[in-house]
């Protein structure tokens, strides 16, 4: 199964403090270990919401444009990782080895990936197709 | 419900949950763990019990006491102090000189083991040699695969079994005789030498992927085990891939199971039957899947040697991958890669699969042409995919009866009910 594991973010990390070499290098050994053990399939840092976006949908179809930072910092997402893992066991179990991404408290959510047979028969034909219009999308803008 | 039930209810619930907690720790740390004591003791079998006895404290303690900070190190202390225990008592009943100062200097040796503080290269070229002694040239190839399975994937018995559709007894049975013929052969456990290095990686290479063949293979029914068999291979993929990055092969094989199993969500239509690659819905195929299998040939070419069999086979794979509709294909490279592929294996399925390609990149007369000097090829013979590409390129010609003869001739050859069914409809003229 795959499984994302998101690293929430911090104060720091939304001032864009960079993390220090110390942590960089522990963080880089820790993902070093998951691609050795097959794990890891990606994973990523992301910018502070400062450089961030969101697009607010009304209820009457209207979409709004609001520009970061964004104030409830702890909900907020700092990075991620991609995971390929035999159980969920397995992704909490590596998280659990994971050195503490920023300098306070924090927390690291786990969540299993959909997979197409995860839908079952509620994925129905025009479903499948909606999905296929997005992902032919998203390939084109490789 | 009453409190005691309750408290009952949540005591079994831990259970469970530490239960499962210690089977997502036994399979990040059991490889590394064996592979360490497979070389303390020079024997896989030795190794194996060790860890198992190990696992066993485990399930016994941890339940109560939680699982400890770096259950890797207390798995490896464990069974270490159950070396030396039973090295001990070994000793005293050993009566020659010889073997006693064998064990002796292996318990010493034991003794000074740091479970915490093992160098990562060090780890890396145990867990190497464990993967080259599990996949030995002396063992019978489903031998090698079960072992392997078992030591470095951490399944256990059960779970290869329903994986390869065989009793557990069968895979048991092949597990003792594989560890004892290992112990018989005195096989090292090490990463083989120079001069001996490019067949015993060959060897393993050749394991992986029929692991993931045995899943791609899957047939309908039984497609969430052998999903999760090609998931397996591609995991065992992409450590080697990460303890040799400097062998070309070792990075193809990972990107050609990659790239291959990226197109699997658009391999089966909504009953169940196969979908051929030219009619897949290719916005479907898995784009982590792509762009990692892209990345590691693209790795393997950039070492600059020559390409082998499974490089040059996931470059094939990586040019269907990267054309966003069949037409877009660039069977001119196909042809060109399957050319150097046939010069390595001389294999009479690779003329074929190129004769294909001729006829997609040069027009169906040329791809017909070369096809003809495969009819007498005894390898061939029996093989439904030969009628079958000649019926397709004899029907791009608009020979419609030669192409339903072919077409029906594949059908009778074919093992497969559904393809089976295919090949007639289109004997019949129905596409």
């Amino acid at each position: 199964m795959r499984v994302m594991a998101i690293v929430k973010a911090s104060k720091d990390s939304e001032a864009g403090v960079m993390p220090s070499e110390e942590m960089l290098a522990a963080m880089g050994e820790f993902n070093e270990e998951m691609v050795k053990a097959g794990v890891m399939l990606a994973g990523e840092g992301l910018h502070p919401t400062s450089k961030g976006a969101r697009v607010s949908f009304g209820g009457d179809g209207e979409r709004t444009v609001i520009d970061g930072p964004f104030a409830e910092t702890k909900e907020l997402i700092a990075g991620y990782w991609l995971m390929q893992v035999r159980s969920f066991e397995e992704a909490v179990e590596w998280i659990k080895r994971c050195p503490n991404p920023h300098d306070e408290p924090g927390e690291i959510e786990i969540r299993q990936v959909f997979e197409a047979e995860d839908f079952g028969e509620e994925f129905t034909p025009e479903l499948r197709e909606q999905e296929e219009r997005i992902r032919a999308r998203a390939e084109r803008n490789q | 419900m009453t409190d005691k039930a309750r408290r009952a209810a949540g005591r079994a619930m831990s259970e469970r949950d530490a239960r499962r907690a210690i089977d997502a720790v036994w399979r990040i740390e059991s490889a590394r763990l064996i592979a360490a004591l497979a070389r303390m003791t020079g024997d896989v079998g030795v190794a194996e019990d060790l860890a198992q006895d190990a696992l066993l404290v485990a399930l016994e303690r941890w339940p109560e006491a939680g699982v400890p900070e770096n259950p890797g190190a207390w798995l490896m202390a464990t069974a270490r102090n159950r070396a030396i225990d039973s090295l001990r008592h070994r000793e005293i009943a050993a009566r020659k000189e010889e073997e006693l100062g064998r064990e002796v200097e292996l318990r010493s040796r034991l003794a000074e083991l740091d479970p915490a503080a093992a160098a990562s290269d060090e780890i890396d070229d145990d867990l190497l040699g464990l993967i080259f002694t599990a996949c030995h040239p002396v063992l019978a190839p489903e031998a090698r695969v079960a072992l392997t399975l078992r030591l470095v994937g951490s399944l256990s018995t059960a779970e290869i079994a329903r994986a390869f559709l065989v009793k557990e007894s069968t895979v048991a049975q092949r597990i003792v005789r594989a560890k004892r013929s290992l112990a018989e052969a005195r096989v090292p456990i090490e990463v083989p030498g120079p001069e001996e290095r490019e067949r015993r990686l060959a060897a393993v290479l050749e394991v992986i992927y029929a692991i993931f063949n045995e899943g791609y293979a899957a047939s309908v029914g039984e497609e969430w085990i052998r999903a999760d068999l090609c998931e397996e291979a591609m995991r065992l993929g992409r450590v080697l891939a990460g303890l040799m990055p400097r062998e070309p092969e070792a990075l193809g094989l990972a990107a050609l199971m990659e790239l291959t199993a990226a197109r699997f969500p658009a391999r089966t239509g909504p009953n169940g039957e196969a979908i051929p690659l030219p009619e897949q819905d290719r916005a479907r195929w898995d784009l982590v899947l792509i762009g990692r299998g892209l990345k590691g040939l693209e790795r393997a070419e950039a070492l600059g040697r020559p390409l082998g069999p499974y490089a040059l086979q996931a470059a094939i794979a990586a040019c269907h991958a990267r054309a966003r509709t069949p037409e877009q294909t660039d069977w001119e490279r196909i042809v060109a890669l399957y050319d150097a592929l046939d010069a390595i294996s001389g294999s009479p399925v690779v003329r074929l699969n190129r004769a294909v390609a001729v006829g997609m990149a040069f027009g169906p007369a040329a791809g017909l042409e070369l096809l003809e000097g495969l009819r007498e090829e005894p390898a061939l013979r029996g093989y439904h995919l030969l009628p079958a590409a000649r019926g397709e390129l004899l029907e791009r010609l608009g020979r419609d009866e030669e192409a339903a003869l072919e077409f029906s001739r594949a059908a009778e050859l074919s093992g497969n009910a559904r393809e089976r069914e295919v090949l007639l409809a289109r004997a019949g003229g129905r596409r």
